[in-house]
């Protein structure tokens, strides 16, 4: 890879320069770090799991043929080099000569393996599609294609790993280090294939720790896997990692020096814990919006729409509402994602300013539309799923639509499977929502506005959109690639389906002494590296 | 007496059968799905996935499948935790909802009854007043924020006890207290209504007038006359202490059963909603049962037998 994203650098904090100072660092005695994941893990197969706080923990405990280095960049992992065909089709891994916790040999057909269990309809895995890039793994995975051996992923020796994939997919380097993609022990895995990893002492893994103690909804630790190829590199002692759901209570353990680093503080102590210096922002590649249904009167109109979306101000909603230190979406895709040129990013390129909070022009597009000053526009209905924070928001959003475009707009909620039902059917007039990528890449976001896609609940349908997309697939070249992406985001943006509102961020509360660990745009924490200074 | 165990044997198995029955129905009747996402899966995966899990069966044919699973026991795979039965959920919660439940009540009976007791002897002095004023508030304050009180005062301020998690004595008093907060109120007023009551009887004069001490009368009479309506709330305060313990158990981080029992609801894990409503059901018409059996050993007027029988 033609190091496509090696300036994502300044999109990446590295936690370990987080502090300016350069005095001299000190490590603590005792290398031990706490985190909290949050939830109880859904699983720990990787090949299985979708959530990022799985992801943390199975990222620790295994490792793929690249690693992400602190930049966002792919780096050499378990496998030492590779090549790439001129098409961009054929990826030739050399993989390096490493151990499975337990001392067993890995090789390459270890993933050869681990690839073709991850793609059977019976692993039933939600997060298959990651692995659709290779050849035939579509039609593995969807049961068209019986035969496993036609499936683009074969070790020629048991070093030698040869990839082809169904198109010159720019980002694939980048994927190798996704959980799917994981190598997971096959004599371990075939003895209980669903439930393998429930007993930690068959948790074997290939990464820079390993689980001791697993104690559901509460606690996990981990420690140094001895038979990791860099052990070296690894200098905690212990990783402990909490389960807790509830962040009043993590912000109690950090208080009380029980806890290290959590995420998502209670929206009240933001402005607290940011003056007491213990908030860290990381980037967050994430997009809050609104759907319109287009299908319904008279959100059936783009004038409408963008009147709609014209008539917000985002940093108001940000400072008084969300408080959190999100950034303003003017754009739909956020930005830390790669251009076509080395380093380039998509959304600077592309700019954050497709809309313009411009009310005398929202109010000319409402009265072309038919509704002069609002008149006879009928009563709108926002949905969102029952949240204090999604509720404060749309209580924003209506009154500023009241008071600017002079609309009647009702509040309605609904439990979460309620209204992804509701969505779904389109059901509904506007609806809140939000989209996390998947991977580093514009498309994470933009393919989902094709027609046939499952998350397209707006009805909106665009042929020219649709051939961008499909189109894009087939190009090598990154640059005009990235042209066509531009090109569909246009397309969205002169159409407005959505309403972009704001870009995530990822909130932070850490404390001071911990270093080198990394967290990735996607929300992954590598801990390879981290270390905790001495403190009181 | 067999008779009586038998009949509620069966009334036990009926009541397991139409909550079952009732459930599944209700379960199935809101929208959405177990794997049903906000990020929606391509058709094909969302087949594998039913697929694997028997989702696609027709629901009659998924109903008989996991009755019939039921009466062996066996409450079928978590939807959600994968690789996790339902059994495995309820083995490793209820333990520890169930310690911290009890500990709950007992704190609740012995802080609520002694405190009615004491305000009812000394009707309208300031032991009564004090006593009810402190009633009042434990009746009202619902128990996240007794919860949040406790944990801010007793674990991020003074650091006496852990803020949460689970494991030795010291995690257990917080907790207990929050949950205890209300049944003790309730005890307490309870307790101080049904002792005034007893106080008045004719019986209690005649112990008095032939020479028993008051204090003698206080425990042999006046005690276990008031006691019945404790006794009585037992059963639902049980049930209320172990299905209600879910935001206590949250704000303390305890990895007990009262979660499942509300997330399940909204996570779609069928497995898991049916298993822990069945696993309730059961315990608490045990307990019931329990609570009637102790009514004849304290008050032998009431019969749990016809005397025919």
């Amino acid at each position: 890879m033609r190091r496509l994203m090696s300036v994502l650098a300044c999109f990446v904090v590295l936690l370990m320069i987080t502090t300016a100072s350069f005095a001299a660092e000190t490590l603590a005695k005792k290398q031990e770090l706490s985190f909290n994941v949050g939830t109880e893990p859904e699983t720990l197969d990787p090949a299985k799991s979708t959530g990022v706080p799985e992801a943390i923990i199975e990222l620790n405990c295994f490792e793929g043929l690249t690693r992400m280095d602190e930049n966002n960049v792919p780096q050499p992992a378990i496998a030492e080099s590779w090549t790439i065909s001129k098409d961009g089709k054929t990826y030739v891994f050399k993989l390096r000569k490493t151990k499975w916790s337990n001392g067993d040999p890995l090789t390459a057909h270890d993933f050869e393996w681990s690839w073709k269990r991850a793609l059977a309809p019976e692993t039933a895995s939600e997060y298959a599609t990651q692995l659709w890039y290779i050849k035939n793994g579509q039609a593995y995975n969807e049961g068209a294609l019986k035969d496993a051996s036609k499936v683009g992923v074969k070790a020629l020796d048991d070093y030698t790993l040869e990839v082809v994939l169904e198109n010159p997919t720019t980002y694939f380097l980048q994927l190798c280090n996704f959980p799917t993609l994981m190598p997971v022990n096959r004599k371990i895995v075939e003895k209980n294939p669903e439930g393998w990893f429930q007993d930690i002492k068959n948790y074997v893994g290939n990464g820079p720790f390993k689980i001791v103690k697993w104690e559901h909804s509460a606690v996990m630790e981990l420690v140094p896997n001895e038979n990791y190829w860099r052990r070296d590199q690894v200098k905690l002692d212990k990783l402990v990692l909490y389960l807790i759901d509830n962040r009043q209570t993590a912000l109690s353990m950090f208080e009380t020096g029980q806890l290290d680093w959590f995420d998502d503080p209670p929206i009240s102590e933001i402005p607290r814990l940011e003056k007491e210096g213990s908030l860290f922002r990381t980037p967050y590649i994430g997009t809050y919006y609104y759907m319109f249904n287009v299908t319904k009167k008279p959100l059936d109109d783009a004038k409408v729409r963008k009147a709609l979306t014209m008539a917000l101000d985002r940093q108001m909603l940000i400072d008084r509402v969300t408080r959190g230190g999100q950034k303003p979406a003017l754009a739909y895709v956020p930005f830390g994602l790669a251009d076509g040129k080395p380093g380039a990013d998509f959304r600077t390129v592309g700019g954050n300013d497709y809309i313009k909070e411009n009310l005398a022009v929202a109010k000319k597009l409402l009265a072309d539309a038919g509704y002069p000053n609002g008149k006879g526009f009928p009563t709108l209905t926002i949905l969102y799923n029952t949240s204090e924070n999604h509720k404060k928001i749309a209580e924003a959003i209506q009154e500023m639509w009241k008071k600017n475009l002079g609309i009647n707009v009702q509040l309605t909620n609904q439990e979460w499977g309620v209204y992804l039902a509701s969505r779904d059917a389109l059901n509904y007039e506007v609806a809140r929502a939000g989209w996390i990528g998947d991977y580093m890449d514009p498309m994470t976001f933009l393919d989902m506005w094709t027609t046939t896609n499952g998350n397209n609940d707006t009805g909106w349908s665009n042929k020219t959109y649709d051939n961008l997309i499909f189109g894009s697939f087939k190009v090598a070249d990154p640059i005009s690639r990235a042209k066509m992406l531009h090109q569909a985001e246009d397309i969205l943006m002169n159409e407005m389906p959505i309403m972009p509102i704001y870009f995530y961020v990822n909130q932070n509360v850490m404390k001071p002494w911990v270093k080198g660990a990394v967290r990735s745009p996607l929300g992954f924490i590598d801990f390879a590296g981290a270390y905790v200074l001495e403190h009181k | 007496m067999g008779g009586y165990v038998l009949r509620r044997a069966i009334s036990v198995i009926l009541v397991v059968f139409v909550v079952a029955t009732g459930t599944f129905i209700l379960m199935h009747a809101i929208p959405g799905g177990p794997f049903k996402k906000e990020k929606a899966l391509p058709p094909a995966v969302q087949r594998n996935i039913e697929e694997r899990y028997k989702l696609n069966d027709p629901l009659w044919k998924q109903y008989t499948d996991y009755l019939s699973n039921l009466v062996r026991g066996d409450l079928g795979p978590s939807f959600k935790y994968l690789g996790r039965s339902v059994n495995d959920i309820i083995r490793d919660g209820f333990p520890v909802s169930a310690t911290l439940g009890a500990w709950a009540i007992l704190f609740a009976l012995v802080v609520g009854v002694p405190a009615g007791i004491i305000s009812a002897l000394n009707q309208n002095k300031w032991q009564d007043n004090a006593v009810m004023a402190i009633a009042i508030i434990g009746v009202s304050v619902p128990n996240f924020v007794i919860a949040t009180l406790l944990m801010y005062v007793f674990a991020v301020k003074l650091r006496w006890l852990p803020v949460a998690l689970w494991g030795t004595p010291k995690h257990v008093i917080l907790p207990m207290i929050a949950l205890a907060g209300f049944p003790a109120a309730f005890f307490a007023r309870l307790m101080r209504s049904s002792t005034l009551d007893v106080l008045s009887q004719d019986y209690i004069r005649t112990a008095r007038a032939k020479g028993l001490s008051w204090y003698a009368v206080v425990v042999k009479h006046v005690v276990k006359n008031a006691i019945l309506p404790v006794v009585t709330y037992l059963g639902p305060l049980i049930a209320g202490i172990l299905t209600g313990s879910f935001v206590v158990e949250n704000i303390f981080a305890i990895p007990g059963l009262g979660r499942y029992y509300v997330t399940s609801i909204y996570n779609r894990d069928y497995t898991t909603i049916m298993g822990v409503t069945i696993f309730y059901s059961a315990f608490l018409v045990l307990v019931n049962f329990l609570v009637d059996i102790t009514y004849g050993w304290i008050d032998p007027r009431i019969k749990l037998v016809k005397a025919k029988e």
